[in-house]
């Protein structure tokens, strides 16, 4: 190769932040003409915002843009959409599927490009009325699928396909792009089986000895040593190793993803307050789009706050979602020795447990409703608390003042920042949601708390402040927690033991002394 | 062996609609006791008047807007065409196809409001499009009854109100009744056939194949099962979504001119309120969903839905010994037809999204055992 030629992609200083929250500094690397870049790092590390970037998603624009140059083959671009990109050939396979269900791979992969025969009609109502010339579809989709190297049906509907099969169409429908250059594949293997997975592999070694550039994100690490010519490694938002593919391995990269410098001192190590389980799931299925669990067996101990970790869409999330009912699910759970039936939300409540959503907005809060509400809602319809009873209880009046007295004592001990207790849920911060949210749980006084990612999109503060309150009502009031986070971090800091999630079920339970290595290598470890 | 059966008990849950219609007709015409040369002679002239109409429901569904009431706005449209074409006296051939000429204008404004408007309600249609039906009716009657006259010179008392302005309750069009069915007629063995008719509704629905071919079909199609995935792609949605409202409403109108020229009369205030309900009935009658509909299920839909108002009534009264139940009938059905449809469509849904929990569980059990 020619060294003084400009490489494809050129990355230089680029910086963004989400309203003030810095999510990516300082990236800077390059990537040659027909070179594989493997980019892989933890949830949160920034890669997908890079990506975006990239690939001109609205998204950027309209937080704000972000700063530093991107050079594609020596020229400085800036793109304002992904038609932009695309036009500059770029190519992007998202980790959803972007296909027509009731359409052939065929057109979709030629979807809005597809070649047409001209017809006196189109003449006189213009283009669109020219027909689509079959025929050529076919073969251009042919090629599109011969570059890939791997072999589907063209005339096979996409809802008939397997998995991997979509996938499969994703990428020649990029690869039919005459103008492919580089090409975004992020986590294509995710619903891969090894076989198929393996196969991409191949195409993506085909594809690059014909001169394109790709970047290949996934969290399965041994894929990377195998395809790419590099490696970069992103955390916090920053590229914290950028090396050749052959001069490292699992281990160091591993190292890399999670490696931050370990603070033991900061943490106390308790043995478990009991022995005895207080819940155990059995053979758990939860269908939720996107973190689909698979055979989950587990038991959780009376007292414990019990950490759930790993990647994203593996299926952390599904494990409370499908407990409490909101997701359809399957198996067995029992708690305090009795069972509990799936699929009704109310059930679970009566059984005096209780879940903070990670969805605070869609499911955790009434956002136009005042913070009173919003304080006592729960508790009033699931427990008759905060009512004046009339007429031995045929009438039921709220108690206002009783409402207003809870929720003053948790906005002074959660320190939420508000106006009054009268201000509407919707104004509040993203973190003083969040503490809402936990208030109105506390405010049932559960036996049982599920907490789904109560940090994401909070600041440090909030963040301390909010896991204090949990550690406090954990140890104060002796409830049993199960909290979920994406962050191994805050998981070792207020947890008694630590299950990991890959894969859609339980890849190893280990206790929160354990190292972040241990761990992270748990977190891959089954990686479907 | 076991895989075919399941195909038969899949095509039974399939085609309930039409086999029940087929059950209902089989059972009713030995009572009602017609000849076959009347009940041929009846499906035909009534498929010759109502499947033109009912073809213009096809596009919306294609673009993925449901079952689409906009057609009764091109029903008005039609009706205004016509009632200035029978004030201007010209009738036969040249009047039909001047009265579509004129509903062109009218047509394509109607439609490009009802798109603009059904592009802030998606996933609303039926029932956005069902509301904006009454609106325009609203409109229509505003035209019809007090600007007909004062403001658009109606010439002719015979379809003036008495009062000076405003038309009459009916339209005759006796001078273009059956003009187009008339011309090139062939008579076989008794079952008059409306040759010219006939030749319209092939063509049309040649033109709807080749409209299927067509990059607009193909985007109409896309836009029709993603939304997201064909804006992504390029495709420019809403307009996509505006124009195929726009070709329903304009072939309505069509189909409304070839529908009251068969009448031979022009209710002026009561011919449009239930056709797009009678025609909603019988394209579902035929086997069409919500997001699928062909052309076959027109003709199929249309046989079954007007065979059965044919021998309903008699059957009826053969049994009840009132006539009256044939009327309440139609109307109970067609609504029924429409609900059941919907249900239909919504237990799909819902049978298609529970079937990934359902291979959750299988896939475990068969972990289990290996």
């Amino acid at each position: 190769m020619d060294d003084r030629k400009a490489p494809l992609l050129e990355m230089k200083n680029i910086r963004k932040d989400f309203f003030g929250n810095q999510v990516l500094e300082d990236i800077n690397f390059t990537l040659g003409e027909g070179k594989v870049l493997g980019l892989v790092g933890e949830n949160g590390a920034g890669k997908s915002t890079l990506m975006k970037i990239l690939f001109g998603m609205d998204v950027i624009r309209e937080t704000g843009g972000y700063s530093g140059d991107i050079l594609l083959s020596g020229e400085k671009v800036s793109f304002q959409t992904p038609f932009e990109a695309l036009a500059a050939g770029i190519g992007m396979v998202h980790q959803e599927f972007s296909l027509i269900p009731g359409f052939t791979a065929t057109e979709n992969i030629l979807l809005n490009r597809e070649p047409k025969k001209h017809s006196v009609l189109s003449d006189v109502f213009g283009d669109r009325l020219d027909t689509l010339n079959r025929d050529a579809m076919k073969k251009k989709a042919g090629d599109a699928i011969e570059k890939m190297g791997v072999m589907i049906d063209g005339s096979m509907v996409i809802s008939d396909m397997p998995v991997g099969h979509k996938q499969f169409t994703e990428i020649a429908r990029e690869l039919s792009k005459d103008q492919l250059k580089l090409l975004i594949l992020d986590e294509p293997t995710a619903v891969l089986t090894e076989h198929e997975a393996g196969a991409l592999l191949d195409s993506i070694r085909s594809m690059a000895e014909r001169g394109i550039s790709v970047i290949f994100i996934t969290h399965r690490l041994q894929e990377i040593l195998n395809v790419c010519d590099q490696v970069v490694v992103m955390r916090d938002g920053r590229v914290v190793q950028d090396v050749a593919a052959r001069d490292t391995n699992v281990q160091e990269i591993t190292h890399w993803m999670v490696g931050r410098d370990v603070q033991l001192s900061a943490r106390t190590f308790r043995e478990l307050p009991s022995q005895e389980t207080v819940m155990s799931i059995e053979r758990l299925w939860v269908d939720m789009p996107g973190e689909t669990v698979r055979d989950v067996t587990l038991d959780v101990k009376k007292g414990e706050i019990l950490g759930i970790g790993g990647l994203a869409g593996q299926g952390k999330l599904g494990i409370p979602n499908g407990i409490m009912g909101l997701y359809e699910a399957g198996g067995r759970v029992t708690f305090e020795g009795k069972e509990i039936p799936l699929n009704q939300p109310r059930r679970c409540l009566d059984a005096s447990l209780a879940f903070v959503s990670e969805d605070r907005r869609g499911v955790g809060l009434l956002l136009d409703e005042s913070l009173e509400w919003n304080v006592a809602f729960p508790a009033m319809q699931i427990q008759n608390k905060f009512l004046k009873k009339y007429l031995g209880g045929l009438i039921k009046w709220r108690d206002e003042k009783a409402i207003e007295e809870v929720t003053k004592k948790y906005i002074d001990e959660l320190q939420i920042r508000c106006t009054s207790s009268r201000q509407k849920a919707r104004e509040l911060s993203g973190g003083n949601q969040q503490k809402i949210c936990l208030a109105k749980t506390f405010a049932m006084e559960p036996r049982f708390l599920f907490v789904s990612e109560p940090t994401r999109g909070i600041d440090v503060g909030a963040k301390a402040l909010v896991l204090d309150a949990l550690k406090r009502f954990n140890r104060e009031s002796g409830v049993t927690i199960v909290m979920i986070s994406s962050e191994l971090e805050e998981l070792r800091q207020i947890c008694d033991r630590i299950a990991i999630v890959s894969g859609g079920s339980i890849a190893g339970i280990l206790p929160a002394s354990a190292s972040s290595e241990q761990l992270g290598e748990l977190m891959v470890s089954q990686v479907k | 062996m076991n895989k075919k059966k399941f195909s038969l008990g899949e095509f039974l849950r399939g085609n309930s609609v039409p086999i029940m219609f087929i059950l209902i007709c089989a059972f009713c015409i030995p009572i009602s006791g017609f000849s076959p040369t009347y009940l041929l002679n009846e499906i035909i002239t009534r498929l010759g008047r109502n499947a033109f109409l009912i073809l213009s429901l096809l596009i919306p569904i294609m673009a993925g807007m449901g079952l689409n009431f906009g057609m009764t706005l091109g029903a008005m449209a039609g009706e205004i065409a016509l009632i200035l074409v029978s004030d201007w006296q010209i009738w036969g051939i040249p009047g039909v196809v001047l009265a579509m000429i004129i509903s062109i204008p009218f047509s394509v404004a109607l439609g490009l409001l009802c798109g603009k408007i059904l592009n802030m309600a998606k996933g609303r249609e039926m029932v956005t499009s069902y509301i904006i039906s009454y609106f325009i009716n609203g409109v229509y009657q505003l035209v019809v009854l007090y600007m007909m006259g004062p403001i658009i010179p109606i010439a002719h008392s015979s379809i003036k109100l008495p009062r000076g302005y405003g038309i009459r309750n009916t339209v005759s069009l006796l001078n273009m009744r059956q003009c187009l069915d008339d011309l090139l007629a062939i008579r076989v063995s008794g079952v008059k056939i409306p040759v010219l008719t006939l030749i319209i509704i092939a063509l049309m629905c040649l033109a709807i194949v080749w409209f299927r071919k067509t990059k607009l079909g193909q985007d109409m199609r896309a836009v029709g099962q993603d939304m997201d995935v064909a804006r992504d792609a390029g495709i420019q949605v809403e307009r996509t979504r505006i124009i195929s409202i726009v070709i329903s409403t304009v072939l309505a109108g069509f189909g409304m001119i070839i529908y009251l020229q068969n009448m031979g009369n022009l209710s002026t205030y009561s011919s449009h309120s239930q056709i797009g309900m009678f025609c909603i009935a019988a394209l579902l009658v035929g086997g069409a969903s919500v997001d699928k509909a062909s052309i076959g299920n027109v003709f199929l839909g249309v046989i079954l839905f007007h065979l059965m108002f044919i021998v309903a009534p008699s059957a009826g009264a053969k049994i009840t010994g009132d006539s009256m139940i044939g009327e309440y009938f139609r109307v109970f059905v067609s609504y029924g037809v429409i609900t059941v449809a919907l249900v239909m469509y919504e237990t799909k849904k819902r049978r298609a999204k529970q079937s990934l929990g359902r291979q959750l569980e299988e896939d475990q059990r068969k972990g289990e055992k290996a």
